[in-house]
């Protein structure tokens, strides 16, 4: 049997969870030993950049997330295209699919999520992918390559961020896409009535069919082994050469499943991004960690939060006691060149939440409150301003005095008491040079024209 | 590191922050050509805000936790390791505006032509940025503060 290494800080997961961690890790402690395992092959990239690379084959080396230098510089030992396979926490030991065993003081899991791939008839032929990963835009790329001969046709099951990022993707490559969402509307995790409205109409006006309220019942096949068409929940069938799924991802906790790490929907952590077993830590994807909106643990399965939740842990592995201050679900989309952000709850429970809105032409802006706290935010169109309402709601500041200033047109940090913006923008008055004219000053001394 | 400071006070509301900014960052140099002729235009990487008397004017903080760059989605937003500045590299930035959400300030600004963020940068090392050389009443000062 080979050898067991030894390692200090040891990460699964090579994406924006891994990276923070490995950056925080790297930033307190120059020495202690590292390394990075993932079962892809690639140096960290960018994920939400695989559209691009599908659209417009954007390279890999414009779509790494870190230099290609990283490792080397952070002296990070990458084990790249390996899984993980058997962890035992209790003995600190972690063996990889190449028989590897690797001895560990601090673990991180940031292993992600994975596709949910129904088990409907034919979802296993030739021109079914999932889309999550840049092998996944590989598969769809060489795909459309070997059709370019006949007119390619797209159904992507599933209206989410996911779904419709391929839409738009695939719709630069002139593919026909039709989507088929199961609710009753687009993005209907992360909008509002009206601003799903809005992207449906602008994926419609950028040559997208919707469907809603049904689903993919099988897909069927003329060919042998590849996919011919869709038969919808209700009988219909649409051809289609090319299926994408894109109903969600699920947390990769399999991994865990042997262990006595606590898993709900996703690992559960702490306020220190740390599981119930002692040296292992979670972040990203596959975790389940503090929402400040909604004041508990959630799966909040978004990029940035990755990357914060990692470096949280990355101190803590690191022995700096450092405290996570929470995220919230949060995306900003420009699908078809419409501006939307929206964070937090975008649609109000009940009654007690209050709901104030404003439109503008072509921007609306919305805010969901309780109690005078930010509870969840919609802006569409106009979304320049949109960083000072997430703060406020971040910072869970009472609002309630200046609500109704948070939508309007003309809104600015001006709109807000001075002590949220002034010891930030200000010199602090104890050397700030007192000899200039002030506005009170100058107005004594003019005296008409 | 250094940053730029306001003096609300001393703010006359006269926007030549805006103006001088938007000169610097355009191909001409020129004021004319900027606001008038240059394609793609150049956008200024100031804000003034004004409400009543109150008014100044608003770029990136240089946020020493750069919560920006924490959630920027490529890896394009970093600080620069010798000057500490926030910078945007614009090959890497893809105008996902998810920067834009995160910012408390609201500093950092679409180039919808470009489909880019724009930002302040601090006239790229320049001793005193434009818009602080160029406040007629001193509003603006750059400079180290220990907080």
């Amino acid at each position: 049997m080979a050898k067991a290494e030894r390692t200090k800080y040891l990460i699964i997961g090579n994406s924006a969870g891994g990276i923070g961690a490995a950056e925080a890790i790297r930033q307190v402690d120059e020495v202690g030993t590292m390394t990075i395992v993932s079962d892809e092959p690639y140096p960290a990239y960018s994920r939400p950049l695989i559209s691009e690379y599908l659209a417009e084959k954007r390279p890999l080396e414009r779509m790494l997330f870190r230099p290609s230098d990283f490792y080397e510089k952070h002296n990070i030992q990458a084990i790249l295209g390996r899984k993980a396979e058997q962890l035992n926490s209790d003995e600190h030991t972690i063996k990889l699919d190449d028989g590897r065993k690797i001895i560990w003081e601090r673990l991180l899991l940031a292993t992600g999520g994975v596709p949910i791939v129904p088990g409907i008839e034919g979802i296993g032929l030739k021109g079914v992918f999932t889309f999550t990963k840049l092998d996944d835009a590989k598969a769809i790329d060489e795909f459309l390559n070997q059709h370019q001969a006949r007119k390619v046709r797209g159904v992507v099951i599933g209206g989410g961020l996911i779904g419709v990022s391929v839409t738009e993707a695939l719709r630069k490559r002139e593919i026909d896409i039709t989507i088929v969402e199961m609710r009753e509307r687009l993005l209907n995790t992360i909008l509002d009535e009206e601003t799903s409205a809005l992207e449906a109409e602008t994926l419609r006006r950028g040559g997208v069919e919707i469907i809603t309220g049904h689903t993919v019942a099988k897909v069927s096949s003329y060919l042998d082994g590849e996919a011919s068409g869709v038969t919808l929940d209700d009988g219909r069938s649409l051809p289609c050469e090319m299926v994408i799924v894109a109903i969600g991802v699920r947390p990769r906790t399999e991994f865990v499943s042997d262990t006595k790490i606590k898993v709900n929907r996703g690992i559960m952590v702490d306020r220190y991004m740390a599981t119930s077993s002692p040296d292992v830590y979670a972040c990203g994807d596959v975790a389940e960690a503090y929402d400040f909106v909604y004041g508990e643990n959630r799966l909040t399965p978004i990029w940035p939060n990755a990357y914060i939740g990692g470096r949280v842990a990355g101190f803590n592995m690191a022995a700096i006691p450092t405290e996570y201050r929470g995220g919230t679900a949060m995306n900003s989309l420009k699908y078809f060149g419409l501006d939307v952000v929206s964070a937090g709850m975008v649609m109000p429970p009940d009654a007690s939440y209050e709901v104030i809105r404003a439109k503008y032409g072509q921007a609306c802006k919305k805010v969901i409150l309780k109690d005078g706290l930010i509870m969840g935010m919609v802006f569409s169109g106009d979304i320049e301003k949109s960083g000072i309402v997430y703060n406020l709601m971040k910072d869970r500041v009472k609002v309630g005095a200046f609500q109704q200033a948070l939508v309007a047109e003309d809104f600015g940090l001006v709109s807000l008491p001075e002590e949220i913006w002034r010891p930030h923008l200000e010199i602090p008055s104890a050397i700030a040079d007192t000899s200039v004219i002030s506005m009170e000053q100058a107005e004594e001394v003019i005296a008409g024209e | 590191m250094k940053r730029i400071y306001i003096k609300e006070q001393a703010c006359i509301a006269c926007h030549l922050c805006e103006v001088h900014c938007q000169r610097q960052h355009s191909q001409s140099k020129d004021f004319i050509k900027a606001f008038k002729r240059e394609s793609p235009r150049p956008l200024p990487r100031v804000r003034v805000e004004e409400k009543g008397a109150l008014s100044f004017s608003v770029r990136c903080q240089q946020c020493e936790d750069a919560p920006c760059a924490q959630a920027c989605l490529t890896g394009a937003i970093t600080r620069d390791p010798i000057s500490g500045a926030v910078t945007v590299d614009e090959e890497k930035c893809v105008g996902c505006w998810t920067c834009l959400l995160v910012c408390p300030f609201a500093a950092i600004r679409q180039d919808a032509e470009q489909g880019k963020t724009v930002r302040c940068d601090l006239c790229q090392g320049a001793d005193m940025p434009v818009c602080v050389v160029n406040c007629p009443n001193e509003a603006l000062i750059y400079t180290e503060v220990d907080i």
